[in-house]
């Protein structure tokens, strides 16, 4: 046996030790992994009261198409499976649980709402089953220490209080605030993140509280029971409908109140447009997402992606509905959270990347926005950065504040 | 004082639209001895179609014109294809009809219109009046509301064919001994009811804006003004309205937090049926047998 010999044996041997080690790299599977698939689910309201939101899993099941067209995630098939819940938790819970024990899907992702999710939560980390990206503002989902395969998405409702708080707080010391809040989960944490954000001074700077009900025709009576209070700063808390009544009755009233108007009601064209521009001069939001609708977005290379996207592979959508944008966005970050994974496609990995998300740029965010995660901090976006409604669109100002801490 | 008149006026603006719906659910109680509880959203329909001839490029008064009649052929359509088979069974079945029609009116508006909030143009101008209390546009969906309000009185008390409603609606037996078509006077009754509350999801979309759940809320408070006035009188439907309208927004601001409005209108509904079932103004009807 000659030198050459040995050489060219060794060489074979590895060859096949590295060959083996390839393949037995990519055996690493949790289940509904494999060379070809990644299986993933989600419950989503396609009907029922909140059926206006089902659209972002038609959106996000369009976005796993393209990339599949592009030839997937590191070779394998994204395969989404999204059940109606009617956003009724009992029934997230039940279809939840056919999705890890009957489908064996890898993880659960951006299942829709608050309710949903709480009631399944305790499943799914008992289970050791991710639950990614949450689609709900509530402030619960990042608590890594309880719920280690619980991650939230959005910035919650509490973080964008606090922006509005900390901003009246510096910029209008001596302001006199007023709020409307929805009762329910949503509107307490805006109270109670706008009294974080006031800090000390919430006591004597909040005057007055006012709060409705979804069933209420209108909101214009409290509208002006918070006027009557004397307080020269109002939050809206609400949702598109009563937001789009608030922003017309405080013009009705020739109220000149500084006007903040949460987020979940900023869409151009479903709050400022059927109260009237006239009406909505001025008013200031928080936002993370490029609102389709605003003009000053139309032209770029990022929207047009978007746009082209839409066009063909989610041609039944509306161009105005900014919740396409949030699917785009939130299914773009599970994306770079399975390729991050590699063929290490264990539940475990999973949790892993996506607890180790380095400022990652959403093309549909707002700009100087980030995705950032790490294993104590479970809330991937936490900025936000104020605008002001100028004109038919939202003018960007200041700085991206972020909302963490309390 | 100023906060006080404002609650007050503001409190009308709203009852106007209860009474309006209000004046469909008598409509139809008086035409068809009913409660027909998808009106609010039958009425949400046709706005929506009204809302897509104004999108069109269609004058508003041709679209209401054209909102009109196709909501008076198509409650006379519902009429005929889903609650006659169920006329002579237990006035539940004819009830839980109208709960499944309100239920197809919601889902099938959010599937072809979408749940976005849609602006709806108005007739009146938009103008705050008489130290901003209330606003011209508030003022002309009280307007309208009279207006309608003085159209069915007259209908009822003045013509025949409302005279033959009524008497189809409380004893249809012996109305048809007298010759009277009670088959087609329930179906003009539904027609007729559609028709007010397309009137009605017209006049208050501009207000409420417009989504397949704009009249949800609206339709339990107009239930509440329609029978504390007595659900057989189209007066006491716009009265009890307006008296809702009012109160909640007093008892509201001043009396209770305003998280308990709906109990409001609630505890009013069960107070009217324990203590005065016919209403302010209703009449009891009685029946010959």
């Amino acid at each position: 046996m000659t030198a050459k010999h040995i050489t060219a044996m060794s060489l074979a041997v590895a060859a096949l030790a590295l060959g083996s080690g390839l393949v037995w790299a990519a055996g690493q599977y949790g289940p509904g992994a494999s060379d070809t698939e990644i299986k993933i689910g989600q419950t989503m309201p396609y009907s029922g009261p909140a059926s206006a939101y089902g659209t972002i899993g038609k959106a996000e099941a369009a976005y796993f198409a393209m990339i599949n067209d592009k030839g997937g995630v590191n070779g394998r098939k994204i395969n989404l499976i999204s059940r109606d819940d009617g956003y009724s938790p009992p029934k997230t819970v039940e279809a939840v649980r056919k999705l890890v024990e009957e489908d064996q899907v890898l993880l659960t992702f951006n299942v829709l709402g608050t309710p949903p999710n709480t009631a399944v939560q305790g499943y799914l980390n008992d289970n050791k089953v991710p639950q990614l990206f949450v689609a709900s503002g509530a402030d619960k989902w990042n608590d890594p220490k309880k719920f280690p395969w619980t991650m939230g998405w959005q910035p919650s409702y509490r973080i964008e209080a606090r922006i509005y708080g900390r901003y009246i707080l510096k910029n209008f010391p001596n302001a006199k605030v007023a709020i409307v809040y929805q009762n329910d989960d949503f509107g307490k944490d805006y109270l109670a993140g706008l009294k974080e954000g006031l800090g000390d001074k919430a006591g004597k700077m909040l005057v007055a509280t006012q709060s409705y009900e979804t069933t209420d025709p209108t909101i214009d009576s409290q509208v002006v029971a918070l006027q009557g209070s004397g307080a020269d700063t109002l939050l809206v808390a609400a949702i598109p409908k009563f937001a789009a009544q608030a922003i017309r009755k405080v013009a009705d009233l020739s109220w000149k109140p500084n006007f903040f108007m949460t987020n979940v009601s900023a869409s151009v064209k479903s709050v400022m447009q059927p109260a009237g521009f006239d009406k909505s001069q001025g008013i200031i939001t928080a936002g993370y997402l490029k609102d389709p609708n605003d003009p000053q977005w139309q032209n770029s290379a990022e929207y047009k992606d978007w746009l082209e996207w839409m066009k063909k592979y989610y041609s039944g959508g509306s161009l105005a509905d900014v919740n396409n944008v949030y699917g785009y966005s939130a299914a773009e970050t599970l994306v770079s959270v399975l390729k991050a994974s590699g063929n290490n496609l264990t539940r475990d990995n999973i949790m892993k990347q996506a607890a180790s998300i380095h400022d990652l740029k959403l093309p549909m965010a707002l700009p100087g926005i980030v995705v950032s995660t790490s294993t104590t901090d479970f809330a991937p976006i936490k900025q936000m950065q104020l605008q002001k409604f100028e004109g038919q669109t939202w003018k960007l100002f200041g700085e991206v504040i972020s909302g963490s801490g309390s | 004082m100023h906060q006080f008149l404002q609650q007050i006026f503001s409190g009308l603006a709203a009852g106007a639209i209860y009474a309006s719906v209000a004046l469909a659910l008598v409509m139809i109680y008086r035409a068809t001895d009913l409660v027909n509880f998808a009106q609010g959203e039958m009425a949400m329909f046709s706005t929506y179609i009204a809302w897509t001839l104004v999108n069109a490029g269609l004058p508003f008064w041709a679209a209401f014109l054209i909102t009109l009649a196709v909501s008076f052929v198509g409650g006379m359509a519902i009429e005929r294809v889903l609650i006659r088979p169920v006329e002579n069974a237990p006035v539940l079945a004819a009830v839980i009809v109208t709960i499944a029609l309100l239920l197809i009116f919601n889902s099938t508006a959010g599937w072809l219109y979408s749940y976005t909030v849609q602006d709806f143009p108005s007739p009146f101008p938009d103008r705050p009046v008489f130290g901003a209390l209330i606003t011209t546009r508030d003022l002309g969906v009280i307007a309208v509301t009279l207006v309608m309000l003085a159209m069915l009185f007259i209908f009822f008390r003045f013509t025949a064919t409302g005279l033959a409603m009524r008497a189809a609606a409380q004893n249809p037996e012996s109305a048809r001994l007298c010759g009277i078509p009670v088959g087609r006077m329930l179906a003009i009754g539904w027609g007729l009811a559609a028709a007010i509350g397309a009137t009605a999801g017209i006049m208050v979309a501009p207000v409420l804006f417009l989504d397949p759940n704009m009249m949800g809320g609206v339709l339990i408070y107009a239930f509440a003004g329609a029978l504390l006035g007595g659900i057989t009188s189209p007066v006491g439907a716009v009265v009890g309205g307006l008296i809702v309208g009012v109160t909640e927004n007093l008892v509201g601001t001043y009396l209770i937090a305003s998280q308990l409005k709906l109990t409001v209108a609630f505890a009013l509904i069960i107070l009217v049926l324990v203590f005065k079932p016919n209403g302010l103004f209703g009449t009891a009807i009685i029946r010959r047998v």
